[in-house]
C-alpha cells in the first residue's frame, strides 16, 4: 500500500515538481499516472522508489514512511520494489543473464539458487533463450523485458514504471503491458507512469492524473 | 557459507576480474607501487645487512675479562660459574699459557717474549653476550669489573656506540622514507581506484537504484585497492631479491678479501608477508579515501 499526504517536492532553485498531494493505491492495483510531460509524473515515481525524497508531507510505501527514513535504510525498501526505466538503465558490459543476478548478488542470494531464479525471470518476460546476448544486441522490446526481469526476480511486491512502452512499437508494447498485468494478477502493484495511459482489454486500470504537481481535477 | 562471506568473496572475485580486464593498466600501477615501496624495503634490508656485518666483525661486541695475575684455579672456577649465571650468551676462557703462545706466534714477538723472566699475561674470558646493546654492554662491563679477582675488562663502547648510532640514524632515515613512499603509494592508489571507479560509474548507479548498500559498492574497490598493494609488496620483495642476488657474489669476494665469512641475505618470508600486508593496507586506505569522496560526489 501507497499513501501520499501533502506530499511535496521542491527541486534546488525552488521549482516544485509535486505540490501538496495526497493519494491512496492499495496492495495488489494497477494504477497509470498520467498527465502532460512536467506534469509531475516521473517525480511521483522516483519519490515512490526512494530516489528522490520528498521536501515535506509524508509517503508511506510498504508502511515506511520515507520523508523520515533514514539514507541507510533506502537500499532494503528499494530491494522490495521493482523499478523499470524508460531508458531501462542496462549494463551493457555483461550478458542479458547477468544483468538479471545484479539484484541477487546484490542481496547475497546462494549463486545457484540466483541463476535458478533469474532463468525464470528470463524465462517469464521470454527471453531466456537471449540469456547470453549482451543487451545492446537485443531489440527496444527485448531490452524493456529484460528490464522488467530484473526489476521482478527479487519478487517485488510493487512494481513501478517510468513509460516503459514509450520508445516501443504498438507490438512490444503490448507484450510489455500484458507481463505487467500478469505480475498485477499474482497481487504485484504495478504503478506505471506514462503521458498516454493505454487501453488493456477486459481491465480498468486505475488513473491517477496529474496538472503542474497536483491532481487534475 | 553465510551471506556476508558469500558476499565478500563475490566482491574479492570482481576487484580480481577488474584487475585481469585491464593487465596493462594493473601492470604499470604494481610496477609504480613495486618500486615505491622497493627503496624502503632495501634501505631497511641494507641496514640489517651492515648490522650483521658488525656483528660478524672481530671484536665488536665482545668483553675481554682480565683476571689478576696469579689468579688460582679456584678464582677462574668461580668467575665460569658467575659468567654462567649472570650472561646469557657465550663466553670462553683463554689461560695465560695460550695467551702467550698466541703472542709469540705474532709476527716480530717471538725474541721478546723469549727474553721475559716469566709469564706476563693473566688467564682472560672473552665474553659475547646475546644482547649486543651499547647499553647492555656496558652495564655488563661495570658488573664483571666489581667482580673479585677481576684487574681489568676492557669493552670498546666508543666503538659500539658510534655503529649503534648510525644504525639508529639509518632507521631513522628508512623510516622516513617510509612514510613518505607509504603517503605515495596511498596517492597512487587512490588515483587508479577513482578511475575504476569513474569507469564503472554507470553500474554503480544501477546497483543503487535496485537496493546495493554503500559497503557492497565499495567492497570490491577496497579489495581492488589491497589487492594492488599486496602484489605491488611482493613485486618489491622480487626486486629487492634480484638487486642482492646481483651483489651477492662480489660483496662475498669482497668479505673474503678482507677474511670475513659475510654473506649478503634478502627478506625472509615473514618480513615479505610483512611487506604484503603494508602494501595491502595502504592500498586498502587510498580505496576508502577515494571511494568515499567518489560515492559523495555521487550523491
Amino acid at each position: 500500500m501507497i499513501v501520499g499526504s501533502h506530499l511535496t517536492k521542491r527541486y534546488p532553485g525552488g521549482y516544485e515538481a509535486i505540490k501538496d498531494l495526497g493519494f491512496e493505491i492499495a496492495g495488489g492495483d494497477m494504477v497509470f499516472i498520467s498527465g502532460h510531460s512536467g506534469a509531475g509524473k516521473t517525480t511521483l515515481l522516483k519519490l515512490m522508489g526512494a530516489i528522490e525524497r520528498p521536501t515535506s508531507g509524508s509517503l508511506i510505501v510498504n508502511g515506511q514512511n520515507l520523508t523520515a527514513m533514514r539514507r541507510a535504510a533506502l537500499p532494503y525498501l528499494r530491494r522490495n520494489l521493482g523499478l523499470i526505466f524508460q531508458d531501462q538503465k542496462l549494463l551493457f558490459d555483461r550478458s542479458a543473464l547477468d544483468n538479471v543476478l545484479l539484484p541477487l548478488e546484490i542481496i547475497g542470494l546462494h549463486p545457484r539458487e540466483a541463476q535458478r531464479r533469474a532463468r525464470a525471470a528470463l524465462d517469464k518476460v521470454g527471453l531466456l533463450e537471449r540469456e547470453k546476448a549482451n543487451p545492446i544486441a537485443l531489440s527496444g522490446g527485448e531490452q524493456q523485458r529484460l528490464a522488467i526481469a530484473r526489476a521482478v526476480v527479487n519478487r517485488p511486491t510493487i512494481l513501478l514504471a517510468d513509460e516503459p512502452t514509450a520508445n516501443l512499437d504498438p507490438e512490444s508494447a503490448r507484450q510489455v503491458l500484458d507481463l505487467f498485468v500478469a505480475f498485477n494478477q499474482v497481487r504485484v502493484t504495478v504503478i506505471i507512469a506514462t503521458h498516454a495511459p493505454h487501453g488493456i482489454p477486459g481491465r480498468q486500470p486505475r488513473l491517477i492524473t496529474l496538472d503542474h504537481g497536483r491532481l487534475a481535477p | 557459507m553465510n551471506t556476508w562471506l558469500r558476499q565478500h568473496l563475490a566482491a574479492f572475485r570482481r576487484a580480481l576480474r577488474r584487475l585481469w580486464a585491464a593487465p596493462l593498466n594493473t601492470l604499470l600501477s604494481l610496477l609504480v607501487i613495486g618500486i615505491a615501496m622497493t627503496l624502503p624495503a632495501a634501505g631497511y634490508v641494507l641496514l640489517d645487512n651492515i648490522k650483521a656485518l658488525g656483528k660478524s666483525a672481530s671484536g665488536v661486541q665482545q668483553i675481554s675479562l682480565f683476571l689478576e695475575a696469579g689468579a688460582n684455579r679456584d678464582l677462574v672456577r668461580s668467575t665460569q660459574d658467575r659468567l654462567d649465571a649472570a650472561v646469557p650468551g657465550q663466553w670462553r676462557f683463554v689461560p695465560r699459557e695460550e695467551a702467550l703462545d698466541r703472542l709469540k706466534s705474532s709476527e716480530g714477538m717471538a725474541e721478546i717474549v723469549a727474553s721475559l723472566p716469566r709469564n706476563p699475561l693473566p688467564d682472560a674470558f672473552i665474553v659475547e653476550p646475546r644482547d649486543g646493546s651499547p647499553e647492555a654492554l656496558e652495564t655488563l662491563r661495570e658488573t664483571v669489573a666489581a667482580w673479585p679477582g677481576v684487574a681489568h675488562v676492557q669493552l670498546d663502547s666508543a666503538w659500539i656506540k658510534r655503529f649503534d648510532a648510525f644504525l639508529k640514524l639509518g632507521r631513522l632515515a628508512v623510516s622516513l622514507l617510509a612514510a613518505v613512499f607509504a603517503v605515495g603509494l596511498t596517492a597512487v592508489t587512490f588515483n587508479t581506484i577513482r578511475l575504476q571507479v569513474l569507469a564503472q560509474a554507470d553500474e554503480i548507479q544501477v546497483a543503487r537504484l535496485i537496493g546495493a548498500t554503500d559497503a557492497f559498492i565499495r567492497r570490491p574497490f577496497y579489495y581492488s585497492g589491497a589487492l594492488q598493494g599486496a602484489l605491488g609488496g611482493l613485486a618489491a620483495g622480487l626486486l629487492i631479491s634480484l638487486g642482492l642476488s646481483a651483489l651477492e657474489e662480489p660483496v662475498s669476494r669482497l668479505a673474503t678479501l678482507y677474511g670475513s665469512s659475510f654473506t649478503l641475505h634478502g627478506l625472509p618470508p615473514l618480513q615479505l608477508a610483512l611487506l604484503a600486508s603494508v602494501g595491502a593496507a595502504l592500498g586498502w586506505l587510498g580505496a576508502q579515501l577515494s571511494v568515499s569522496l567518489a560515492i559523495r560526489q555521487m550523491d
